[in-house]
C-alpha cells in the first residue's frame, strides 16, 4: 500500500486505501477472515478519536506493553483536524514541557518510516522564525536560551542569513530571526497511518465508523463505553475525540468537563511554482505577520492565525460540518496581505485552495492531559490549540505513561486537565476565550501578561471598592486578584500600556507598597485561596492528614502548619497551610489554581468513611492579609484584644472578633515572611471588616496593597511558590524543607520512603536564590522565569520565579541548580559548598548576568535577630 | 483654510491619541494677527473660530486659550461607547407606513442626524409630511452668524410652502376656522427629533404673518386648484425672506418677539428644501447645501445625481449672475477672497439683512431698536460691509430643479456643506448604498475568481474589504457622519481619528469641522415600478 497524498481532494481516497489496509492488517494479526473484525465486548483500554493523537496514544500504551486496546473512529482515521492539518512540526513552543514533546514527536517522526515501512512525508526543512522588531527578536531569544537547556540546536541568526536560508523571504523589515535547524514537516495523514499501522501489529485494534455515545461510570471509574455498535467493557477510557471531547465529555454518565472550543483556520494551497523550489527549504513562520509557510508539493502552503478567528461549533458537534467547511477569502485578506508582504515573489503564484481546517483551543492556550479529576481511569489528551502534530508524539508518550506509571516522567502540571474544573466550562466563556487564545498564539508575550477575556467571574466581596480604589487585576482560576493599584491622579491610561521586556510602568507604584509594607501596613485582598475544611467524629481527619502530609499534624488546636503532600516519589502534590481548628477539624489553605487537582487528591486517598467529611469552603471566605509592622495595632484597636507575638505567637490561629464582627479567623502569617495577619472573614462580614480596618489604619499608614508587591516580599524571602518553582517532582529536601518533614517521628506518610532514600544518597538538584549582580534595572532586560542558570560555566539549572527585590535593591530569581554528573553518569550529591563557591550567571535573552547563589533568604543573613528555624514562617502560597 | 492646517496637525496629533492643547494654541495664536481680515469674517461663514469680530474679541480669545494651554494635556481619546454616545445623541430614524388609508406613500423611511461643531449648533432640519398634497418636505438648514435665521426658518418655511400648494378651497377652510376661533386643520404633520426647539414667544407672529400670505393667496384669481410644487417652493422662499424682512423693520408690541426678529433677520441661513410627492422630487436649494440622489446601476454599482447645485463662488454662473446685477465698476469688489463683498461665503441666503437693505434701512432700525435693547445681548455684530454701494447685494430665489422617480432612484441625501467639505456625491452616496443594501453580506468570492494568481486576489480582496467595511450604526444619517469625520488618508475608518475629531474642546471644535446635519430619504422604488407612467 505504498501511496502519495499529492492533493487534497485525493485525501478522501488516501484514507480510504489506509482502512482497507489497516483491514488487511488485522485480518493477518487477528487471524480472522471476516470482511469486519468481531466488535469486542470487553477491552483493558477504550480510545476514542482515531486521529493523530489517539493513535499515537494507542501506540505508546501498546509500546508499553499494554494489550487489549480498541481505538474507537466514528469516521474514518485521521478524517478530523488530521486530515486538513499543515503538517509543521516545530520546536518553538512557549513553555518548555511543550518544547520537550515537540521535539520527541520529531524523533518519533522520523524513524517512524523505518519501523512501519509507511511513508510519512517526513523531511527535515528546518524553521525559521522571523522577527520584524526588536521586541520578537527578544523573545526569540528567550526561546533559544530555553531550547539550549533542553539540548535542542538553534541559532539567533541575522536577517542576511535568512535570505541565504529561504530565497523567497524578503528581508527588509526584519531584525533577525531564530533558526531551528531540526524542525521538519511531514504529511499528517501519513504519519497518522504509520502509528496506527504501527499500533496495530502491536494488537491494538482499530475499529472505523464506531461511534461512542457515552461512557458508563460506577462508583467513580469508567465500566463501560457504549457504541452505535453495542457497548464495550473497560478500565480505562482515552478521550481523543479533538474538537468533540468536550461534547463526548458531557456524555459521560458523571459528566466530565474538558474545556475547549474550535475555531476555523485557514490555509492556501498554491500550485506548483514555476521557480523550482529546493524541496528543503525551510518553513517560515512570521509571527509578526501572523503567517507561516511551508513547501508544499512544488508550491507552497500557508496560513494564519489571524486577528478576528471564527469560532465554531459553539452549540455542538455536526460531523458533517467538518467535512464542508467553508472557505472565506475576504477572512483570509491580512494573511494574505501579510503573505504577499513576505514573499513579494509569490504575487504571479496560481491558487489551488483555500483550505478550512477547524482547529480547538483552550482556555490558556496549552493542551489538556491526564485523568480527570472526577472519574478515574477516564484519561483526556485534547485541545491542542492548532500544534496537534508537533504534540502528538509527545503527548501520546506522556499519557501512556501516566496511565502506566501513574505520573508521566517529566512534570507535565501545565498541561494537566486537573487545572481546570467545572468553572471553565461555560461555552459563552470558551468561546469568548478561545476568540483571545488563538491570535494570541502568535502574539508577543511579555512578562506578566494577562487574559482580557472571559474576566470578572470570580470576584471578592470587595472588588468594586478596591477597583474604585486603582486596582488593576489579574486572574486566576477565574478570580480576580489585585495587581497594584494606581495611586490617584497617575495616568491610567499609559499604565495599561506597560507592555515590556524592560523595567515596567509600575515599577514605583509597587516599590511603594512593598515599602508601605516594610514600614506601615498594607492591606492585601487574597481570597482566591482555595480553602478546604475536612472534618470527622473521631481521629479520622488527623488520620488521614498523617498519611497524606510530610508534616506533623497533630499539634494543639489553634497551631498552623505547613506542609506538603507528597506523592510516593516524594515530590509536592500540593504545598498548603493547615490550621488545626479543633480536635477533629481542619482548615486547609491551598494555592489558588489548586481546587480541582487537591480535591481529587485527598478524595483519591480518602477512605470512604461516612464520618468523615470534606468540603470546599473556599466561596465562603473573603481573605485579607495585613501585612507590615503596625498590622498588630490595627487590629488590636479593632478587637481590644492585645496581638503582640507574646500574647499571639506567630502561626497561631484565633477565631475572634473584628470590629463588630465576631467568628473572624485571625492568623499571624502572612505568606510573606513580614510580621502581620491573614484574617478568614465570612462573606457577609467582609465589606464591614474591611471599611473598619481602612479607617482604623489611616493613622497608622495603612494602604492597599497588591500581588506585585507580595511577589517581590516572598521572592526576596526565597519563599517557593507551588506549580511555579515546585512541582510533583520537587521534594522538601531539594528546596531545604527538610525541617518540614516528620523524619523524627516514627510514622508512615505518603512519600516518607523516598526522602529516606533521597536524605541517605543526598539530593543532586537544591533549590537556590539568585542575586543579579551586574544587572541593570533600568536599561537590561528583566528576567521573568525559564532563564538558564550557569555555574562556573556549566549549565546547572533553571529559575523558576524571579522579582525585583525593593529592599535588595537588586532582583533576586530563584530556580533549581544541579551538580554535573559523575564519572559514572550517575547524579552526585550537591554541597553547600558547590552553592557558596561557584561562580553563577544567569542567562536572560542570551545575555549572562552574573548572579550570587543562597541557600538562605537574606533577612535571616543579615538581620541581627536570631529566629529559630521552626518559627521561620515560609509560606508559598502566593501567585508568581 | 486654517482649518485644514489646524486638520494636519490634529492628524498628526492624533496618532499619539492625546493632542497637546498648548501646542496647537501657540500655532494660532501665532497665525492670527497676521490675517486680521479672517477675524471679520470668521462669524459669518468660516472654517475658523466662531466669535471673533473685532480685535477685543480675539484678545478675549487668546486669553482664553492661555488659560487653556496652562491645563494639563487634555486627554483627546474617547472609547466607543463615548463616540457612539455623541454620534447618535441627534438620531432620527422615521418609518414612514405605506399606506395611510387614503395613498401610496413614496417615502419609505427617512433618517436623519445632526453633529454640532458650533456651540450651539447653527444648522437646522426639517421633515413632515404635507397632509394636502400627499407628498413630503425635508428640508436643511445651515445658519451663520448664529442660529436665529435657521431656527425660524426651519420652523416656518415648510408652512409657506405647504399653503402655497393647498387649493383655494383649503385655505378657505383654514381661514373659516381662524376667523371662527374653531380648532385649525392640520396642515402639515411634523417629525420633530425631541432635542428640536421651537420659538415659542413669536409662535402667534408666525401664524399672523401666515394667515396674511394665505389671505393673499385667497384674492389671488388664479389661485384655485393651489401652486405645483416648483411655483410654491419659489413663492414661498420669497415671501418667508420678504417677512423676515418685514418684521425686522416694524415696531413690535413684545420685546422678546423684536428682539428675536432682529436677531433672525441679521443673521442668516441657506436652504435646502425637497418636496417628493408621488409625480417626482423637487428642491430648492438657496445656498451651499446640497441634495444628491442615490442611484443604483444595473451593474449593482451606485452612482450620484446631484439635484441641487451651490451657490458659491466656486459656481461660476453664479458669480456671473451676481455681477450682472451690479454696476460694472464693482465688478471686482463685489466677490472678493470668494466671498460675498469679502465677507459671505454663500451667494443666496435667508435673512443676512446687512446685504440687502440700504444702509440707510439699517441704521434707522437699529437706531429705533438702540432706545429700548442691548444690542450686545442680541449678539449682533456691529459691522457695515465693504463696498456696500448699491444693495441688495444678496437674495433667496431658490434654484429649483425637478427630478421624476425612476425605479433606479433608491434614495435622496440632504446635508449641509459640513458634509460636503468631508464627503464627495459619490463617495456619500457609495456609503448609503452600501449601508442600504448590507454588502458585508457581500457574495463570497466566486469560483472563477479563484482561478486569479495571488497577486490578482490580493488586490480582489483588498476592493472587496474597501466596500464591506462593516457598518456600525443602523442610522445611515450617522454612518455618513461618522465617515465624513473619520475617514483617515486611506480612506479607511480611523476611530483614532474619530475620537479625536469629536474630543474636540468646544472652542476648538470648529476648526476642525463645521457643524454637519444629513438627511436620507428612502424612496419606494417599487412603487414608481407600479405606478404608470
Amino acid at each position: 500500500f505504498k501511496y502519495r497524498v499529492v492533493s487534497v481532494s485525493s485525501y478522501r481516497r488516501a484514507s480510504r486505501g489506509l482502512w482497507t489496509s489497516v483491514q488487511r492488517l488485522l485480518a493477518t494479526t487477528g487471524g480472522t477472515d471476516s470482511q469486519l473484525p468481531p466488535f469486542p465486548s470487553q477491552a483493558r483500554v477504550v480510545i476514542c478519536g482515531g486521529g493523530i493523537v489517539g493513535t499515537s496514544v494507542a501506540y505508546h500504551l501498546a509500546k508499553l506493553g499494554w494489550t487489549d486496546i480498541v481505538l474507537l473512529e466514528q469516521g474514518r482515521l485521521g478524517a478530523g483536524t488530521t486530515r486538513l492539518c499543515a503538517g509543521i512540526v516545530s520546536v518553538a513552543k512557549p513553555i518548555s514541557v511543550e518544547c520537550q514533546m515537540a521535539n520527541y514527536s520529531l524523533n518519533l517522526y522520523q524513524q517512524l518510516e523505518e519501523e512501519t515501512g509507511v511513508k510519512t512525508g517526513y523531511a527535515n526543512t528546518g524553521s525559521l522564525c522571523l522577527a520584524q522588531n526588536q521586541d520578537r527578536l527578544l523573545s526569540l531569544k528567550r526561546l533559544a536560551s530555553r531550547l539550549k537547556v533542553l539540548g535542542i540546536s538553534c541559532n539567533v541568526i541575522k536577517s542576511k542569513a535568512v535570505a541565504k536560508l529561504h530565497p523567497l523571504v524578503n528581508i527588509h523589515d526584519l531584525v533577525g530571526a531564530l533558526h531551528l535547524p531540526d524542525d521538519a514537516v511531514v504529511s499528517p495523514p501519513d504519519v497518522n497511518h504509520a502509528l496506527a499501522v504501527a499500533a496495530a501489529q502491536h494488537g491494538v485494534q482499530i475499529l472505523e465508523r464506531t461511534t461512542v455515545q457515552q461512557v458508563l461510570v460506577e462508583n467513580g471509574h469508567v465500566m463501560a463505553v457504549e457504541t452505535d455498535r453495542g457497548s464495550i467493557e473497560c478500565e480505562y477510557f482515552v478521550n481523543c475525540a479533538g474538537q468533540w471531547a468536550y461534547e463526548l465529555g458531557q456524555a459521560s454518565e458523571m459528566k466530565v468537563s474538558i474545556p475547549l472550543h474550535g475555531c476555523e483556520h485557514f490555509y492556501l494551497l498554491t500550485k506548483p511554482l514555476p521557480e523550482n523550489l529546493s524541496a528543503n527549504n525551510p518553513v517560515v513562520l512570521d509571527m509578526d505577520g501572523r503567517v507561516y509557510v511551508r513547501n508544499w508539493q512544488g508550491g507552497l502552503l500557508s496560513g494564519g492565525f489571524e486577528k478576528n478567528p471564527k469560532p465554531i461549533f459553539t452549540e455542538g458537534r455536526n460531523q458533517l460540518e467538518i467535512q464542508n467547511m467553508q472557505e472565506d477569502w475576504d477572512h483570509f485578506e491580512p494573511m494574505l496581505s501579510s503573505l504577499l508582504r513576505r514573499m513579494p515573489g509569490l504575487e504571479s503564484a496560481e491558487i489551488l485552495q483555500l483550505v478550512n481546517c477547524p482547529e480547538s483551543f483552550t482556555p490558556d492556550m496549552r493542551c489538556l492531559m491526564g485523568e480527570t479529576p472526577g472519574v478515574s481511569g477516564y484519561f483526556v489528551l485534547a485541545g491542542m490549540n492548532s500544534s496537534g502534530l508537533a504534540f502528538a508524539g509527545g503527548g501520546g508518550k506522556y499519557l501512556a505513561e501516566w496511565m502506566t506509571y501513574g505520573y508521566p516522567s517529566t512534570d507535565v502540571w501545565p498541561l494537566d486537565i486537573k487545572r481546570f474544573g467545572n468553572l471553565q466550562s461555560s461555552r459563552t466563556f470558551l468561546r469568548h476565550r478561545v476568540m483571545e487564545v488563538m491570535p494570541l498564539l502568535y502574539d508577543l508575550k511579555v512578562p506578566r501578561w494577562d487574559f482580557q477575556t472571559g474576566r470578572q467571574l470570580r470576584t471578592s466581596p470587595l472588588y468594586d471598592r478596591l477597583d474604585t480604589q486603582g486596582a488593576r487585576w489579574m486572574e486566576k482560576h477565574g478570580f480576580e486578584r489585585p495587581k497594584y493599584f494606581i495611586p490617584q491622579g497617575k495616568d491610567l491610561l499609559s499604565l495599561d500600556q506597560s507592555k515590556t521586556f524592560y523595567k515596567p510602568d509600575w515599577f514605583d507604584i509597587v516599590g511603594a507598597e512593598v515599602k508601605c509594607c516594610k514600614e506601615a501596613v498594607c492591606v492585601v485582598d487574597m481570597s482566591s485561596f482555595t480553602k478546604f475544611e475536612l472534618t470527622s467524629t473521631e481521629g479520622e481527619a488527623l488520620d488521614l492528614l498523617q498519611h497524606l502530609c510530610a508534616n506533623d499534624l497533630d499539634v494543639p488546636v489553634g497551631h498552623i502548619v505547613h506542609t506538603g503532600m507528597l506523592n510516593k516519589r516524594g515530590g509536592y502534590e500540593n504545598d498548603c497551610s493547615v490550621v488545626r481548628l479543633s480536635k477533629n477539624s481542619f482548615f486547609i489553605i491551598s494555592p489558588s489554581d489548586q481546587p480541582v487537582h487537591c480535591w481529587s487528591w485527598i478524595k483519591k486517598h480518602m477512605p470512604s468513611d461516612p464520618n468523615l467529611h470534606l468540603e470546599d469552603v473556599s466561596w465562603k471566605f473573603t481573605a485579607l492579609n495585613l501585612i507590615g509592622p503596625r498590622a498588630m495595632d490595627v487590629l488590636a484597636e479593632l478587637s481590644y484584644v492585645s496581638m503582640k507575638p507574646e500574647h499571639f505567637p506567630s502561626m497561631f490561629c484565633k477565631e475572634m472578633s473584628v470590629g463588630y464582627a465576631n467568628g473572624i479567623r485571625v492568623m499571624s502569617m502572612t505568606h510573606t515572611g513580614e510580621p502581620g495577619f491573614m484574617l478568614y472573614i465570612p462573606i457577609e462580614y467582609a465589606l464591614h471588616v474591611y471599611n473598619e480596618v481602612m479607617s482604623v489604619g489611616q493613622k497608622y499608614g495603612i494602604r492597599n496593597a497588591g500581588y506585585y508587591g507580595l511577589r517581590s516580599l516572598r521572592i526576596e524571602k526565597f519563599f517557593a511558590f507551588w506549580g511555579q518553582d515546585l512541582n510533583a517532582f520537587t521534594t522538601p529536601l531539594e528546596c531545604g524543607r527538610e525541617f518540614r518533614v516528620k523524619f523524627d517521628k516514627d510514622m508512615d506518610f505518603l512519600g516518607r520512603e523516598a526522602l529516606v532514600q533521597q536524605r541517605h544518597d543526598g539530593v543532586s538538584r537544591r533549590f537556590v536564590m539568585l542575586v543579579l549582580e551586574d544587572h541593570d534595572t533600568e536599561l537590561d532586560v528583566w528576567p521573568w522565569w525559564g532563564e538558564p542558570i550557569y555555574c562556573n560555566g556549566r549549565l546547572a539549572g533553571t529559575t523558576t520565579s524571579s522579582a525585583y527585590s525593593y529592599t535588595l535593591e537588586r532582583h533576586v530569581c530563584l530556580g533549581f541548580v544541579s551538580t554535573p554528573p559523575g564519572p559514572d553518569g550517575l547524579p552526585t550529591p550537591i554541597t553547600p559548598d558547590f552553592i557558596n563557591r561557584g561562580d553563577y550567571e544567569v542567562d536572560i535573552a542570551g545575555q549572562r548576568y552574573s548572579a550570587k547563589a543562597k541557600l538562605y533568604p537574606f533577612s535571616s543573613l543579615f538581620t541581627q535577630q536570631k529566629r529559630r528555624k521552626e518559627d521561620l514562617e515560609l509560606s508559598n502560597l502566593q501567585a508568581k | 483654510m486654517y482649518g485644514r492646517v489646524y486638520a494636519t496637525i490634529l492628524q498628526k496629533a492624533s496618532g499619539t491619541l492625546t493632542l497637546n492643547v498648548a501646542a496647537s494654541s501657540q500655532h494660532l495664536l501665532l497665525a492670527f494677527p497676521s490675517h486680521p481680515q479672517s477675524h471679520l469674517s470668521s462669524w459669518v461663514k468660516s472654517k475658523s473660530i466662531p466669535g471673533i469680530c473685532s480685535d477685543e474679541k480675539s484678545e478675549n480669545c487668546s486669553k482664553s486659550w492661555r488659560h487653556c494651554s496652562t491645563r494639563q494635556d487634555l486627554d483627546f481619546q474617547l472609547s466607543r461607547v463615548q463616540i457612539n454616545n455623541i454620534l447618535r445623541s441627534s438620531e432620527q430614524t422615521v418609518s414612514v407606513p405605506e399606506f395611510d388609508g387614503k395613498a401610496l406613500s413614496v417615502v419609505r423611511k427617512f433618517e436623519s442626524n445632526q453633529l454640532a461643531a458650533n456651540t450651539p449648533n447653527e444648522d437646522r432640519r426639517s421633515a413632515a409630511s404635507c397632509l394636502q398634497s400627499k407628498g413630503m418636505l425635508f428640508g436643511v438648514f445651515d445658519g451663520h452668524g448664529g442660529w436665529a435665521c435657521a431656527q425660524a426658518v426651519s420652523e416656518r418655511l415648510l408652512y409657506y410652502i405647504a399653503v402655497a400648494m393647498m387649493s383655494k378651497h383649503g385655505l378657505e377652510e383654514l381661514e373659516k376656522c381662524m376667523e371662527h376661533d374653531r380648532p385649525v386643520p392640520p396642515i402639515l404633520q411634523w417629525y420633530k427629533h425631541h432635542t428640536d426647539f421651537i420659538y415659542r414667544d413669536s409662535a402667534s407672529l408666525y401664524i399672523d404673518h401666515l394667515r396674511v400670505f394665505w389671505q393673499e393667496l385667497l384674492v389671488n384669481e388664479e389661485h384655485d386648484e393651489g401652486m405645483s410644487p416648483q411655483e410654491a417652493l419659489h413663492c414661498a422662499f420669497k415671501r418667508l425672506d420678504a417677512d423676515i424682512s418685514l418684521e425686522a423693520q416694524v415696531p413690535l408690541s413684545n420685546d422678546l418677539m423684536r428682539s428675536t426678529a432682529i436677531q433672525v433677520a441679521f443673521a442668516g441661513c441657506t436652504a435646502c428644501v425637497a418636496h417628493v410627492g408621488m409625480d417626482g422630487i423637487h428642491v430648492a436649494n438657496a445656498g451651499d447645501c446640497r441634495a444628491v440622489l442615490g442611484v443604483l446601476n444595473d451593474d449593482g454599482s451606485w452612482s450620484a445625481l446631484p439635484l441641487s447645485q451651490d451657490h458659491n463662488s466656486e459656481n461660476q454662473a453664479e458669480v456671473e449672475r451676481i455681477r450682472a446685477q451690479h454696476p460694472p465698476s464693482e465688478r471686482h469688489s463685489v466677490i472678493t477672497d470668494d466671498r460675498l463683498l469679502g465677507i459671505l461665503m454663500p451667494l443666496r441666503a435667508f435673512g443676512d439683512m446687512r446685504f440687502k437693505w440700504s444702509s440707510e434701512l439699517q441704521q434707522s432700525v437699529l437706531d429705533a431698536l438702540e432706545s429700548g435693547v442691548d444690542l450686545d445681548s442680541l449678539e449682533l455684530y456691529q459691522y457695515t460691509p465693504p463696498n456696500y454701494l448699491t444693495p441688495p447685494y444678496l437674495d433667496v430665489t431658490p434654484d429649483i430643479r425637478y427630478h421624476k422617480l425612476r425605479p433606479q432612484d433608491r434614495f435622496l441625501i440632504l446635508g449641509t456643506d459640513g458634509l460636503w467639505d468631508e464627503l464627495g456625491n459619490e463617495e456619500a452616496v457609495r456609503l448609503v448604498g452600501e449601508h442600504l443594501s448590507g454588502v458585508h453580506l457581500q457574495a463570497p468570492v466566486s469560483p472563477s475568481e479563484k482561478q486569479l494568481r495571488l497577486g490578482q486576489m490580493h488586490k480582489l480582496l483588498l476592493k472587496r474589504r474597501a466596500r464591506a467595511s462593516p457598518t456600525l450604526d443602523s442610522n445611515s444619517a450617522t454612518h455618513l457622519i461618522r465617515h465624513a469625520l473619520g475617514t483617515s488618508d486611506y480612506r479607511e475608518l480611523s476611530h483614532e481619528r474619530l475620537a479625536s475629531m469629536l474630543a474636540l474642546p468646544e472652542d476648538l471644535a470648529r476648526m476642525y469641522r463645521d457643524d454637519i446635519t444629513a438627511t436620507v430619504v428612502y424612496l419606494n422604488s417599487d412603487l414608481v415600478k407600479r405606478s404608470p407612467s
